[in-house]
């Protein structure tokens, strides 16, 4: 710096105070309903007054802007239009893959520093560069093998479900770390590539045992590291402003993951080390309790429980994963929209954890035009559910198994559910009494008030559609109106 | 103070903040909290870009730079632009 004043770092200095202040001012807004919106447009901004408060510092080379529009436009496109095609109940898969391309930039980084700018890096610079390839890569492999989990493509392989995968993952972890002790002594050799590859393959392994109901947690987890990941490239190229967003996403990110954890009942270390609960791998059921195991099961027709939802006066839904699966959310909203009509009270009670991550089913059913103060979230509604005449579960089973508040055996129990054990009549619609993601039988479907209904949530709400119209539960609204007017 | 220490001070300041700043959310807003913050840690854009400044005519570093720039420009752009369509989906009753 030459001048104190009206100098070129400065002004650079001085767009980074900014663009910091206005990305932490956005996560902060991101957490109110009204700001949510606003917040995350301001976050944008901020990001692009970094960019070009460093591209006013570094002032790049004509060479230099052919490489950096060439990514540019690469990378920017492939965003705009995978954020315009993905379908909303794919949203855990989207953010894992960008997560995961977060990590490998950071990597990509480390690694290009490491190969052929090493010369002129000190102590500090080499140690950071072994953090951002071990983080880097975890979060990349690891985000890509959840990704590839929740979509289907990969399984839970048996053997990912003993004891062995602990010995193969600390082994893996062993040669990254030797790999890192290395490096400053050879950081264009073999200890580079130990670090990379020990610490890729290692996140695959501790990643691939964990079950698709703890998924959201891990990526929740990995977005963290994201995070961290830049804040250590941040070391590497001594950008200030890295490290504070990289902290700051790093630490938020810890935070909502415990959240999630709470909400499931689950330590973060039974999520990372316990293996899959249920789900995909099959071997291991965690609970008591099978299909065999009910014995006084009521089942209804949609008929039946349409007569129910004519008579009621306060109706409460219980959206779950089924739903989304189903793509029901917009026959829920028509079969609502009728009731309503009909002057009956409606409500959504969503649990924390409801989807696939926590605030999925609202995003889900906001896409359906539910207008979110029908949303009620799990404390306001519990109080709620005495006063309730009929309850519809959809394709939700743990979040309303009532052992999880009376039975200390239930490995459920102390969970947080919602009480639709407390409604005049609750109606269950589930595709077959196969167990829930914890693989755990639900108390609730032997209550006398309980009665199941069998079906696709989709087609099941249709049916209830048809037969409340049959019931002329709309023309009776259309008679109203001519009161009214 | 060293610039080591004045990093160090950096990373724990921003660690606070983000404790801080994200104490209570809705769980509303998990989702689309947690696909913009994924899209913030797309900062490490700032990274590449020095890469690619420090390359000079290395043409294998300006590969990997580029390379490193798209992989973080699709993480942010695509983390910001999904965000945004989730939270444009929660309205109130009467928004237009």
């Amino acid at each position: 710096m030459t001048s104190p004043f009206l100098s070129i770092d400065l002004l650079t200095d001085a767009i980074d105070l900014v663009a910091v202040l206005l990305l932490a001012l956005g996560i902060k807004g991101l957490s109110k309903v009204r700001s949510a919106r606003g917040a995350n447009q301001l976050a944008a901004v901020a990001m692009g007054l970094a960019v070009l408060g460093l591209l006013i510092e570094i002032q790049p080379g004509p060479l230099a802007w052919l490489w950096i529009a060439a990514g540019s436009a690469a990378g920017g496109l492939a965003g705009l239009i995978t954020a315009r095609r993905v379908p909303m109940t794919a949203m855990p898969e989207v953010v894992a893959l960008f997560n995961g391309c977060g990590g490998l930039a950071s990597l990509l980084v480390a690694v290009g520093v490491a190969l052929f700018d090493s010369a002129s890096a000190d102590m500090v610079a080499l140690v950071s560069i072994a953090i951002s390839v071990f983080v880097g890569s975890i979060t990349f492999t690891g985000s890509i093998v959840a990704m590839a989990k929740l979509q289907g493509w990969l399984d839970t392989p048996a053997w990912t479900q003993s004891s062995v995968r602990h010995v193969v993952n600390i082994a893996l972890a062993v040669l990254a770390l030797v790999g890192a002790v290395l490096l400053p002594g050879d950081p264009t050799g073999l200890p580079l590539w130990l670090v990379v590859i020990g610490s890729s393959l290692l996140g695959v392994g501790v990643t691939l045992p964990i079950g698709g109901a703890d998924m959201p947690v891990v990526i929740s987890l990995l977005n963290s590291y994201s995070g961290v990941a830049a804040a250590a490239a941040g070391f590497v190229v001594g950008s200030q402003l890295l490290i504070v967003a990289g902290a700051m996403v790093g630490s938020a990110g810890l935070i909502l993951t415990q959240v999630m954890c709470t909400a499931m009942n689950r330590s973060l270390l039974s999520v990372l080390f316990g293996g899959a609960l249920g789900a995909s791998g099959g071997g291991a059921v965690g609970g008591g309790g099978s299909e065999a195991g009910y014995t006084r099961i009521t089942s209804c027709s949609a008929e039946e429980c349409a007569m129910a939802l004519e008579q009621a006066e306060r109706v409460v839904f219980v959206p779950g994963y089924g739903l989304a699966v189903a793509q029901a959310q917009h026959a829920l909203r028509e079969l609502s929209k009728l009731l309503e009509a009909h002057g009956v009270e409606v409500s959504y009670a969503i649990h924390p954890v409801a989807g696939r991550m926590p605030g999925h089913m609202n995003v889900l059913l906001a896409e359906a035009d539910v207008p979110y103060e029908q949303l009620i979230e799990m404390d306001l509604i519990n109080p709620e559910f005495p006063r309730t005449d009929v309850v519809i579960v959809l394709g939700a089973n743990d979040v309303v198994n009532p052992d999880a508040k009376s039975d200390p055996t239930s490995p459920l129990y102390g969970m947080p559910v919602l009480e639709v054990d407390q409604a005049r009549q609750v109606f269950v619609v589930k595709r077959s009494l196969g167990a829930g993601y914890a693989g755990i039988a639900n108390a609730l479907f032997e209550l006398p008030q309980t009665a199941m209904v069998f079906g696709d949530a989709k087609a099941v709400l249709n049916g209830l559609l048809s037969e409340l119209r049959s019931m002329g539960v709309g023309k009776v609204v259309a008679k109203k109106e001519k009161v009214a007017a | 103070m060293s610039v080591l220490s004045q990093a160090l001070w950096v990373l724990l300041l921003g660690s606070l903040l983000g404790l801080e700043l994200i104490g209570k959310v809705p769980p509303t807003l998990h989702t689309p909290l947690m696909s913009g913050a994924n899209a913030i840690s797309g900062i490490t854009v700032l990274a590449s870009l020095t890469l690619i400044q420090k390359a000079g005519d290395n043409q294998a570093l300006l590969l990997i730079g580029a390379l490193s720039l798209g992989f973080a420009l699709y993480n942010v752009v695509g983390g910001f632009l999904v965000t945004d369509r989730m939270l444009a989906m929660f309205r109130r009753k009467g928004d237009a």
